[in-house]
């Protein structure tokens, strides 16, 4: 019974943050508001992926951006060959991403901590170089170009910014769900098992590899949804998708929003987007700002905004009590 | 699940040039309640580690009533029945009791790779609490492990094993790093879940006390190897054992001189 109204009560917020999202969006008009809406599904939903590794499973990967990007190019390549409907692709792209992760994964998970985090880094890396030579697949080093075409199915025109805002919002709120309710299985409870003690886990009969490599797996498939949305809003596939800088900036999105709350890395996403959208206006070494910023945030508060605000919270209820 | 039977069999670890284990064979009969005692360095804890799998022996052989053991997975090991709770508490320092003991049964039933229900499932949430109730946790039951005290947390690590309801299970120091009255308070705690549940139990500890008081039986390891093995009057007659380690405080009278 708490099983079945706690997953209805995630669909309902789900469908009401959609609501909420898609009556403005399409009363206003404002196109930068539908761009905004775009990347925020695009690296909220790559943040909220790599946080099933990093928060739940404990696993930090620096890779995690060969997905994303595998995710981009893999949808990319389908819907220019033709013949390919966008869900039929996006499935294709997203059953790519999780063999692509079930491969890596089966080499990476078996090492722990920073050996773990430099493989992936290392397979990022070869992948990206692999995405550069193969210039006749991939446009080498320009990318995928072209243009990505995108018939209109079910009354949905990709085309149409507003259509691709909702759609974006759409599969973000799905995953959304989805992620919540793996968090809270019995299978979660097996991540977060091996998060705080892998070793004890093994002892009460938890098989480290295959729930580890599990978490790669589904964290790998997401992270390709969020690399399909992208090639749909640029309308192509460009190699700094999957260059270790991308990594980067989805860490950054969870140490900005918090990685012991779940929708932290939502928060972070946002903040982050803001932030570089405004300090890109205001001057070029963006770079310096935004390191600044996860100085002052590592060094002075010691984790994320979210993390951050829930403890304090928790205290004062504490206080009272 | 009733007690299983242990034996070891010519059980040898070498870490480089040190024998840790020796040629160790050992019987623990099906329900029996046994102590290994022995100084610092004997290769009691490494003996734990053979068996749980932790470390794989060199040679030799380890059989759960019967069938052959040796060199599995921890986690297979674990699933033949074999729980080992350990000499500094080894939890999970974000789940509270009630959360630990349920993923520990989870687990062990293998139904972790259950996506579509919450945690934990009612019926695995009753069961936890019945362990809870027999190690006196139920008290605790929404504290969070790193926030139990140091008694606490060690027997919260006896539950965990105990929720795998193993055939046998290997206690490594269950009073390590307690005060006298907490250990006492411990043992007795130890010796009624023994009593209840009756698995073959086994038990590393320092206490010559708490040992001759509780022990069935007692083998006596020194520099990896088994010095000697008997009831707690025989083995505090012996008078190897009793120069060896236990000196002239807890040797029976009349056999120390």
């Amino acid at each position: 019974m708490r099983t079945a109204l706690s997953w209805r009560g995630d669909v309902l917020v789900a469908a009401l943050a959609f609501v909420a999202l898609a009556v403005p969006a399409f009363a206003l008009g404002v196109s930068s508001v539908h761009d905004f809406a775009v990347r925020f599904a695009i690296f909220g939903l790559l943040a909220m992926s790599l946080n099933l590794l990093i928060g739940t499973t404990g696993l930090v990967s620096f890779g995690h951006a060969a997905f994303f990007g595998s995710g981009a190019y893999a949808f990319g390549l389908l819907m220019q060959s033709g013949g390919w409907s966008v869900p039929a692709a996006i499935l294709a792209a997203m059953a790519f991403t999780a063999v692509l992760a079930l491969a890596i994964g089966t080499l990476c998970v078996r090492l722990s901590e920073i050996y773990f985090a430099f493989l992936t880094l290392a397979f990022q890396m070869l992948i990206h170089s692999l995405v550069i030579s193969w210039v006749s697949l991939t446009g080498g080093d320009q990318g995928l170009m072209g243009g990505v075409p995108k018939p209109p199915f079910l009354g949905i025109d990709l085309g149409d910014a507003r259509h691709l805002a909702m759609f974006s919002a759409f599969c973000l709120l799905v995953s959304v769900v989805a992620l919540r309710q793996i968090v809270r299985s019995p299978f979660g409870a097996a991540l977060r098992m091996l998060r705080d003690n892998p070793e004890r886990a093994a002892f009460v009969g938890l098989s480290i590899f295959r729930y580890r490599l599990a978490a790669f797996v589904i964290a790998g498939t997401f992270a390709g949804l969020a690399g399909v949305l992208m090639s749909l809003y640029v309308s192509g596939a460009f190699p700094t998708f999957l260059y270790w800088t991308t990594s980067g900036e989805a860490i950054f999105m969870i140490m900005l929003g918090g990685i012991t709350v779940f929708l932290g890395p939502l928060v972070g996403t946002a903040i982050f987007l803001v932030l570089n959208d405004r300090i890109t206006n205001i001057t070029e070494h963006h770079g310096l700002v935004m390191g600044s910023i996860l100085l002052v945030l590592v060094l002075g508060l010691r984790k994320g905004l979210l993390d951050f605000v829930v403890d304090a919270w928790r205290e004062r209820q504490e206080k009272r009590t | 699940m009733r007690g299983g039977r242990l034996e070891l069999q010519g059980l040898r670890r070498t870490f480089g040039g040190v024998v840790a284990t020796d040629n160790v064979s050992l019987d623990f009969a099906a329900g029996s309640l046994s102590a290994i005692i022995g100084p610092n360095g004997a290769g009691k804890t490494t003996l734990f580690h053979l068996i749980s799998g932790r470390v794989k022996p060199t040679s030799g052989r380890v059989l759960l009533d019967g069938k052959d053991v040796t060199g599995l997975d921890r986690q297979d090991i674990v699933r033949h029945g074999v729980g080992r709770a350990f000499q500094v508490a080894n939890l999970f320092p974000s789940f509270t009791v009630a959360e630990s003991l349920a993923a520990a049964i989870l687990t062990h039933e293998g139904c972790t790779a259950s996506l579509l229900r919450a945690f934990p499932p009612a019926d695995v949430a009753a069961r936890a609490a019945e362990v809870m109730e027999l190690c006196g946790l139920h008290d605790l039951a929404d504290v969070t492990s790193k926030h139990l005290s140091h008694g606490d947390q060690k027997l919260l690590d006896i539950a965990l094993a105990l929720a795998l309801d193993p055939k046998v299970l290997l206690l490594d120091e269950p009073t390590a790093g307690m005060g006298p009255e907490e250990r006492w308070r411990m043992i007795e705690r130890v010796h009624r879940l023994w009593e209840a549940r009756r698995m073959t139990l086994v038990f590393i500890e320092h206490d010559m006390d708490i040992v001759f008081r509780i022990a069935e039986t007692v083998r006596v390891l020194r520099y990896g190897a088994v010095l000697a093995q008997g009831t707690p009057e025989e083995v505090r007659r012996n008078p190897a054992v009793i120069k060896a380690y236990l000196g002239a405080e807890h040797a029976l009278d009349g056999d120390a001189a």
